[in-house]
């Protein structure tokens, strides 16, 4: 407890004013950052390291870099892995944003009943993902799934959803008559699948983060470019998404992250089968099923590696065009 | 389309259609978790009487009664994957939700201590090396969980003994073992700090006037006081956010503790309700149900408490 009487300071003449506040800091700093650095940082060390050796449960031998070799040999399943997570990131992000965007618009406007319809629409993200990823395989169960009932009963061919390995374009393909190329397959049923229920999670969120933005915007703004005789398209295209382009930027860096480390959900659903194989599926099945722990830690740092070159540079593409 | 246009009765459309889609699980799952195996399996969308009786197979629409037994079932299925309940006569369900519910509190209680600390540090007080920590915080902030699993799973092993550690390559000795595999220990401590929640309490605090600092200065209030008795009143709805973001991520969580324990008595819910359905729930599923409704219940139960801080939190969070 400072005095503020001179008095009391000069009775401790060790320690000025200054010292105190900084040894203060670094006491109110310390049980944060240590654990940051022990279970953050020392691990990405230990984890290169490991990266380098045969470690299965125990240290067996340094083998240089043949961890990576092997994950980087053409049969290797890092390739599959890696696609299946640029797939799931690259289609669910615009989707969930665009359909944020959207709704946050919507409930912008003077709405009755607003405040209810944002606390009901956050209920999918708080909930346990394991629940509701169990709910979800079962609504897209092939034979007494609601969705394909649902299908049914509009006269259309049930589907086998998380079951179904083969492309989203092979099948309109096959439904139309038209064979496709093989290298147009489109990302699997189950992904879609999966990405179906990823939007369903994750909307009610990035919808509440773009109306914060969206109250940021001056309302003056809106009145002028009105007088000036500005249509809704006109206001949306120069006020609305220039202006709400910070948050749309921290939307999807936080999206993105949030679809390379996605798992739970995946996990329950498909155990990453049907094409879901992703980065942090994999990595984990290394780990828990095989014990690998140089593996897995190869590929974590493989893949990582390319999803944060990826990340950067869709970021550094974005910040050209982002208006603080 | 700023907030003067006038409300347009297709947005309420838009509005009813996206809440119901929202919604529509839960309502599935509850209704799924009082049915019989036969109601649960019935699902006929040939007619509008057999689309009412596959949601609703009670009266009026069907001649069931609700299975409110699923929910006790479901408990006693669970107890059959372990010896536990046969030693301790607690049932094994229970158990792993005192698990979930302890792992939960401490993780939140942690978090928020370490991080209201150190972002009142960041916030409020000058020291050398402010801006190296700070930028390690952000470090921290970027770096996938996935890199760093398989290493932290290895410090959790047991320390080497004498004789291992002789034999041992000198460089992987260094690598810290502290022993807590199997203990709570491991569920708890390595997430009690959180780069988000520093980063984030820090905005806020930075936002609250100085003035108010030096009126409780004058007061004779120190750091420590002003931080608990001004700062984090102030700052509720970042701390509820924090707070509940944890909880819900404490309360999800899975592959750690997968990995990090053995047996079924050490885990929690996620872990249960997955070893549930590769069991008895994937067979029958209106089980499986009511084991996700007694998961989920005490969260949204959670959230409906917090939510007004929360939403305007989390919307906060995204500006700036």
């Amino acid at each position: 407890m400072a005095s503020i009487i001179p008095a009391a300071t000069t009775k401790r003449p060790t320690l000025s004013k200054k010292t105190r506040e900084a040894l203060l800091a670094y006491g109110m700093l310390s049980p944060a950052l240590l654990a940051l650095i022990f279970f953050t940082l020392i691990p990405v060390l230990i984890g290169f390291m490991i990266s380098l050796a045969s470690f299965r449960v125990i240290f067996r031998e340094w083998v240089g870099f043949d961890n990576y070799a092997n994950a980087l040999a053409p049969d290797s399943d890092m390739w599959s892995s890696l696609g299946a997570t640029i797939t799931y990131s690259f289609i669910s992000v615009p989707v969930q944003l665009g359909l944020a965007l959207l709704l946050a618009m919507v409930l912008y406007q003077k709405l009755r009943g607003r405040a209810i319809f944002r606390v009901v629409m956050f209920l999918p993200y708080i909930t346990s993902t394991v629940a509701s990823a169990a709910v979800w395989a079962r609504l897209f169960s092939p034979d007494a799934g609601l969705i394909n009932a649902i299908i049914k009963s509009l006269g259309g061919t049930p589907l086998k959803w998380l079951l179904e390995d083969k492309g989203i374009f092979t099948l309109i393909g096959q439904a139309a008559g038209i064979p496709l190329p093989s290298w147009l397959t489109g990302p699997s049923l189950a992904m879609v699948a999966v990405i179906i229920y990823t939007t369903w999670v994750f909307v009610g969120y990035d919808t509440t983060i773009f109306l914060g933005g969206l109250g940021n915007i001056p309302n003056e703004m809106y009145e002028a470019a009105k007088i000036d005789g500005a249509g809704n398209w006109q206001l949306f295209k120069n006020i609305t998404w220039p202006l709400l382009s910070p948050t749309t930027f921290f939307l999807s860096l936080v999206t993105i992250i949030g679809t390379f480390k996605a798992f739970n959900h995946i996990w329950v659903m498909t155990q990453g089968r049907n094409g879901t194989n992703t980065a942090a599926i994999l990595t984990y099945r290394q780990m828990y099923e095989f014990q690998r722990a140089g593996y897995a830690s190869a590929l974590a740092f493989l893949l990582f590696t390319v999803i944060l070159g990826i990340t950067i540079f869709q970021q550094w593409y974005g910040s050209r065009r982002v208006n603080y | 389309m700023g907030r003067l246009t006038r409300p347009n009765p297709l947005m309420y459309v838009i509005l009813i259609l996206v809440g119901t889609l929202a919604l529509a699980p839960f309502v599935w799952m509850v209704l799924s978790s009082v049915k019989s195996f036969g109601d649960f399996s019935f699902v006929d969308f040939s007619s509008l009487p057999n689309i009412m009786k596959s949601f609703w197979p009670w009266p009026p629409f069907g001649d069931s009664t609700p299975a409110l037994d699923n929910f006790a079932e479901a408990i006693r299925r669970i107890d059959r994957s372990s010896e536990y309940f046969k030693q301790t006569g607690i049932p094994l369900f229970f158990r792993q939700f005192i698990n979930t519910f302890g792992v939960s509190i401490a993780v939140v209680a942690g978090v928020v201590i370490t991080s209201s600390l150190a972002a009142y540090a960041f916030a409020m007080l000058e020291f050398p090396g402010r801006n190296v920590l700070f930028i390690i915080v952000l470090m921290t902030l970027m770096i996938p969980e996935e890199l760093v699993l398989v290493p932290r799973v290895i410090m959790m092993y047991e320390p080497l003994s004498a004789e291992a550690f002789a034999t041992t390559d000198s460089l992987i000795r260094l690598i810290p073992r502290t022993g807590w595999q199997n203990t709570v220990a491991a569920l708890t401590i390595p997430f009690m700090a959180s780069a988000f929640a520093i980063f984030m309490l820090r905005q806020y605090f930075m936002q609250i006037p100085k003035e108010l600092f030096d009126a409780a200065r004058i007061d004779g209030a120190g750091h420590l006081r002003y931080l608990t008795v001004m700062m984090l009143p102030l700052a509720k709805p970042a701390v509820m956010t924090v707070g509940l973001l944890q909880f819900i991520g404490s309360w999800n969580e899975f592959k750690w503790t997968q990995l990090v324990t053995r047996t079924l008595e050490q885990r929690t819910l996620s872990v249960s309700l997955q070893n549930f359905l590769q069991t008895d729930g994937g067979a029958e599923g209106q089980l499986a149900m009511a084991v996700a409704v007694m998961i989920v219940l005490p969260i949204i139960i959670l959230y409906f408490f917090t939510q007004q801080y929360f939403v305007e939190g989390v919307a906060k969070s995204g500006v700036k």
